[in-house]
């Protein structure tokens, strides 16, 4: 991802390394180079063919295709399959959907992570500290189909929540199925999963923050809070302005596994995204030359949306994914 | 005298508070507690509800409605249910290999082209490199990734769980940037001694760079160990692997094909569900000790970071 930093970090090794061989023995450098392209082969192969070799495959989303007639054999449509999508009111209410997610989950969940940083940061106790970090970052780790099976044991019909609510004689909650809820709960998801992993590199922020100025500010009368408000955010600012950055970039991808586990039970109105619908309708469907044209708009689209972003990283003096 | 009371601090894990800092406050500190309180419980209490759940009688899961938190008379019946033959100890078994088998021919793969990469002296590195990072900005798709398995004639076979997800291109960068931080001068004194690429590779780098192979290695094994979705796409149901399984049985609650016989129409009881997601969780429990060890070394923080 870092490319930048570490080409800087190769020319710095690269000059030593290679004068004083190039001069000594010429014809053993050569070998090397070649070892090092067999060593490279099967990790290359396997790029070209999976993903520039499927790359290539994006050109049915311009013909009608038919299995049958194959790839190449099918009949070029033009723009007609594009034409077919823009006119289509499921793939639009797909995309809305995903917006609608993704400003939901950059609103209610981008703040989690953050928040429980600063809490764990403030911990001076290393062993509870430890303990809960560990407890927060395993369910990164643990499946979507795991995890939306817990949450409907924890909040479903049957589920622990109501179960209490029921036997205190109080209203029982309608969250697992109901089409309503389901985007308040498609974020709490992505919160229980991915809030303590978030931390990660927001710690890694906050151990950055030089502690005299912590020291200085509070000689100079700053309680805890104005410390945090006046050393913290601004030492950790540039981070989190590059996570948002680069989630806005990515604004069109919210969880495929997550929403295709739960469309069914609630329905493509309230959980079609982009990458179901393209699903649906190519692999479920069999309409391939359109569902490709829908993951081809998602495709470039995302691309171009990470470039604009990295590109207002680097106005505002971030480092970017890329350079 | 001093020797001991230093030895003691350094023992101790609570930090000293720096002087300037203000003793915090009884409700700050009862807050705090809360809070982290709420993030453990929130946590931990779904597993021990699956794990109470699969270890009650059926009687008394259905008794309680649906679920059971502490098990009145703890049962291994579900268990020996699933794992008697049929479709759960099947689909482990190819949980497993997958894992295994997969987990080795990728990290082989991402060594060999992250070492490629790693080193100045590469026939077209650059190009390479170029390559493989447009691929994370420009991703193939999944209609043109699903033609192209079923055009080489890979669908229905386990190397469509493996070879379409081969290289992780995080993974990779990781790895390329961990090779890169090796001393030059060891290359250097390795040449000289008259070692080739491979030893290099072999007897040096690779010994190096223990921490940053386990933690690759183990995001391999968690991934091809939680992947359901190539296995819904590209298998049919009695090659799936576990957590196919638990999607359809449990997540869908599919009640179609009995779940420890695969014959019948009968849903599995709440127990043996319960039972399946245990045993597809603890391979997770198990290896995340040791994942969480190099957390500690700062591999992934240096990684995420970069």
């Amino acid at each position: 991802m870092d490319v930048a930093l570490h080409e800087r970090r190769d020319q710095r090794a690269e000059k030593p390394a290679q004068d004083p061989e190039k001069l000594a023995r010429p014809a053993r450098k050569r070998f090397n180079g070649w070892a090092l392209a067999l060593l490279m082969l099967p990790g290359l192969a396997y790029f070209l063919l999976f993903h520039y070799g499927a790359l290539v495959g994006n050109v049915i989303a311009f013909k009608d295709y038919v299995p049958f007639d194959g790839m190449w054999g099918s009949q070029w449509t033009g723009l007609a399959n594009f034409q077919r999508m823009f006119g289509d009111s499921d793939f639009w209410a797909a995309v809305l959907n995903t917006l609608w997610i993704a400003v939901l989950q950059i609103v209610f969940y981008f703040p989690v992570p953050l928040a429980l940083a600063v809490l764990l940061h403030t911990l001076t106790w290393s062993t509870v500290r430890r303990f809960v970090q560990s407890v927060a970052y395993l369910p990164h780790f643990i499946s979507w189909v795991i995890v939306v099976a817990l949450f409907q044991q924890v909040l479903g019909d049957t589920g622990l929540v109501n179960g209490y609510l029921g036997d205190a004689g109080l209203h029982t909650v309608d969250i697992i199925g109901n089409p309503d809820a389901f985007k308040p709960l498609v974020v709490a998801q992505v919160i229980w999963k991915d809030a303590g992993w978030g931390t990660i590199i927001f710690l890694a922020a906050l151990s950055q923050v030089d502690e005299q100025q912590y020291e200085a500010a509070a000689i100079d009368g700053a309680g805890p809070w104005r410390r945090f408000w006046h050393v913290t955010l601004p030492a950790i600012r540039p981070v989190v302005v590059l996570l948002l950055i680069m989630r806005l970039g990515d604004i069109l991808s919210v969880g495929f596994e997550q929403m295709l586990l739960q469309r069914d039970a609630v329905g493509p109105e309230a959980a079609e995204i982009i990458d179901t619908f393209v699903y649906y309708q190519g692999i479920v469907g069999g309409d391939y030359g359109f569902a490709a044209a829908a993951g081809l708009f998602k495709g470039v689209i995302g691309a171009l949306l990470v470039f604009a972003a990295n590109k207002v990283a680097h106005r505002l003096g971030e480092q970017g994914v890329y350079k | 005298m001093t020797a001991t009371r230093a030895a003691l601090a350094a023992r101790a894990t609570r930090a000293p508070r720096p002087a300037w800092m203000e003793k915090p406050r009884p409700l700050t500190q009862a807050a705090k507690a809360l809070a982290l309180v709420t993030v453990v419980l929130l946590v931990c209490v779904p597993f021990l509800v699956i794990l109470s759940t699969s270890l009650a009688s059926t009687d008394e899961v259905v008794a309680n409605g649906g679920w059971v938190l502490w098990p009145q008379d703890p049962t291994l019946k579900a268990y020996r249910d699933i794992l008697d033959g049929g479709i759960v100890t099947h689909a482990l078994g190819v949980s497993a290999g997958v894992t295994v088998i997969g987990t080795l021919l990728s990290l082989a793969c991402t060594i060999g082209l992250a070492y490629a990469l790693s080193r100045p002296g590469t026939f077209g590195r650059k190009p390479v490199l170029l390559l493989v990072l447009f691929t994370f900005l420009f991703p193939p798709g999944m209609i043109p990734s699903f033609l192209l398995v079923k055009g080489l004639g890979l669908l229905d076979t386990y190397a469509s769980l493996v070879l379409p997800v081969l290289i992780n291109v995080f993974n990779l960068v990781v790895l390329r940037g961990f090779f890169q931080s090796v001393p030059e001068e060891l290359y250097e004194a390795a040449r000289l001694d008259g070692a080739g690429e491979w030893r290099v590779l072999v007897s040096i780098v690779l010994p190096l760079s223990k921490a940053a192979l386990a933690v690759v290695g183990l995001f391999y094994a968690v991934a091809y160990w939680n992947s359901w979705f190539y296995a819904s796409l590209y298998l049919e149901s009695d090659h799936w692997p576990l957590q196919q399984v638990l999607r359809t049985y449990v997540v869908a609650g599919s009640g179609l094909t009995d779940i420890t016989t695969g014959e019948g129409t009968v849903t599995a009881p709440q127990t043996v569900q319960m039972a399946v997601l245990v045993i597809a969780t603890v391979p997770i429990l198990l290896v995340y000790p040791f994942l969480q060890k190099y957390f500690t070394k700062g591999v992934l923080t240096g990684a995420i970071k970069s």
